[in-house]
């Protein structure tokens, strides 16, 4: 049913370290494997060792490069997936029924068998987390691992989801950001974590957290200074050498 | 966006279709028999045909069934059951001029009111997204209705009608055109906000995720042939409004009517082309290229 539920019980979600992530782009290729040998439609590549690959992923990495007034610019990696939104635009707009939002735990899903590949679902997303796999033609997007978090079969430190449990840098937080107790809400809180886009309106659950402040680097320094300082010195070698070559 | 050749042909073809079927659910021409066999053939090959074309982009055209469950929050399930409604409405309506020679005006009127909803809801497909700032207005709606009401009274020879509608249509063509060009900036939706790090300075993208294409920049990026845009929407507009209306106020010939009618689908189909080809949508934020 794509209509959205009043509200959830949970809501289970990711908060994302843009201080902490280093661009690895380890939680793409784990989320890949994992979405890919697991439930629903693989995701399938075209031409992937050919001139022009490409493929389906629940999960990109981009890199922004952000230039303060003052200072020296920074350079940020930005995970993104699905940020299983409260007022999920995506649900509303299908027309069949497959894309739903769970009332237990608030993630957003796509029942692949009654999915009719319309797209339209990808076209209400701002965030650019649906992708239309080329292969099944079907609708693909991060399930929060669903198959992970509540599967009593894998050892309890492996039931989150496969890009938090892979991530080196720890820069994936998942948990229960509809309980202010728990740890991802109490670090969004701290840290000020953010929305994406507001405006859109679409209230997501996963939070970003900014970069902390960089410490000020002092203009005077100058690393490179004292090899580029022209050579004043007039006794010793260098002073010899110096007037040497000034005869010449 | 993509500017897919079968959503082109879906909403242009299916436009006109249901705009003919609404001036002969309201009785103009009032015909029966071969002619309105005829003027019947014509609307329902473009709506029906549009409608086929509209499945060619669908993932699993197999499932299709399924899309009309969802009308109560889903324009384009709404928008299958008013399709697949009127053609029914429409279809006895029209038995009963061509075999019966009768008319019945009460299912004509509801027959058009359908016909009319389709395109409404049609229209309501993009006009409802947030994420393309240049369709999410109350001027697609309307663009797309006085576009189909224009070409129906055309094609079903109404000529005092389709002159005046066409001049409407042009007019909210051309504001529509002007207010979407500035819909992208005054959305508020930017890299600042899309990254959310606008408050630390400015924001450039440096690396995509990846180095070769997907189908989010196939599908929401698409950036060929915006720079003709200017010209095409000059053709679109003499096209579309100037030549039919002018063939219209020329003496009558059936030849004029032919060319009127051509030269509108054209002209539709060039509008259409730009109706994707130039709707930015905000995810191309996230690939700097917005
Ligand atoms: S991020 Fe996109 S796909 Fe995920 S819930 Fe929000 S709108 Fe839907
Ligand atoms: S692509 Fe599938 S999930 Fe998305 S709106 Fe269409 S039918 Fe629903
Ligand atoms: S939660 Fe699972 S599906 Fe979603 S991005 Fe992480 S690994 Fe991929």
């Amino acid at each position: 049913m794509t209509q959205l539920p009043e509200q959830t019980e949970r809501k289970l979600g990711l908060v994302i370290d843009l201080d902490t992530c280093v661009g690895c782009h380890a939680c793409v290729i784990s989320c890949k494997g994992w979405n890919t040998e697991n439930y629903g439609a693989p995701l399938s590549d075209q031409d992937p060792y050919g001139a022009d690959p490409s493929g389906t992923f629940l999960n990109r990495v981009h890199s922004y490069e952000v230039q303060p007034e003052a200072g020296p610019a920074q350079l940020i990696h930005f995970p993104k997936s699905c940020l299983h939104c409260e007022d999920a635009p995506c649900v509303t707009v299908c027309p069949t029924g497959a894309s739903y939002k769970r009332v237990e735990d608030g993630i957003v899903l796509v029942n692949e068998s009654d999915c009719i590949g319309c797209g339209l679902c990808a076209w209400s997303c701002p965030y650019g987390a649906r992708e239309l796999d080329a292969a099944a033609g079907v609708m693909k997007k991060c399930t929060l691992c669903v198959d992970r978090i509540y599967n009593d079969n894998l050892p309890e430190e492996d039931r989150i989801p496969s890009c938090v449990r892979t991530c080196p840098a720890g820069a994936r937080h998942f948990g229960d950001l509809g309980d202010p107790d728990s740890d991802v809400s109490q670090l969004v809180a701290e840290r000020g974590g953010m929305d994406l886009m507001p405006e859109q309106g679409t209230k997501p659950v996963n939070k970003y957290l900014p970069p902390r402040p960089k410490d000020t680097l002092n203009d005077e320094t100058n690393i490179l200074a004292p090899l580029l300082a022209p050579v004043e010195q007039t006794d010793g070698f260098l002073g010899w050498l110096d007037k040497a070559l000034e005869k010449l | 966006m993509h500017p897919a050749p079968s959503v082109i042909a879906f909403t242009t073809l299916s436009g006109l279709g249901f705009g003919l079927l609404f001036w002969l659910g309201l009785g103009y021409p009032n015909v029966t028999g071969w002619v309105a066999f005829v003027l019947f053939a014509i609307a329902y090959l473009m709506a029906v045909g549009g409608l086929l074309a509209s499945t060619f982009h669908l993932g699993r055209p197999e499932r299709f069934l399924k899309a009309f469950s969802q009308w109560r929050s889903s324009w384009l399930s709404r928008e299958g059951i008013c399709a697949v409604a009127g053609l029914i409405v429409m279809a006895i309506y029209g038995a009963g001029l061509v075999f019966l020679g009768t008319s019945w005006p009460l299912l004509g009127a509801i027959g058009a009111v359908l016909s009319l909803l389709t395109v409404f809801t049609t229209s309501m497909i993009y006009a409802q997204l947030k994420t393309v700032a240049r369709w999410h207005t109350r001027l697609t709606p309307a663009l797309f209705l006085s576009l189909s009401i224009a070409g129906g009274a055309l094609l079903a020879g109404q000529v005092a009608m389709a002159t005046a509608l066409l001049v409407l249509a042009g007019i909210i063509q051309m504001v529509w055109w002007l207010q979407g060009d500035k819909a992208f900036a005054q959305s508020g939706t930017n890299m600042a906000t899309a990254t959310g790090l606008g408050s630390i300075g400015t924001v450039r993208a440096f690396e995509p995720p990846h180095t070769g294409n997907n189908y989010l920049l196939n599908e929401f990026v698409y950036v060929v042939g915006r720079k003709h845009a200017t010209k095409l929407r000059m053709i679109s507009l003499v096209l579309m409004i100037g030549l039919p209306v002018l063939l219209l106020l020329a003496p009558f010939a059936h030849l004029f009517a032919l060319l009127a009618v051509l030269s509108h689908l054209i002209g539709v189909i060039i509008s259409r082309w730009l109706f994707f080809a130039q709707a930015e949508h905000v995810v191309g934020l996230y690939y700097g290229k917005r």
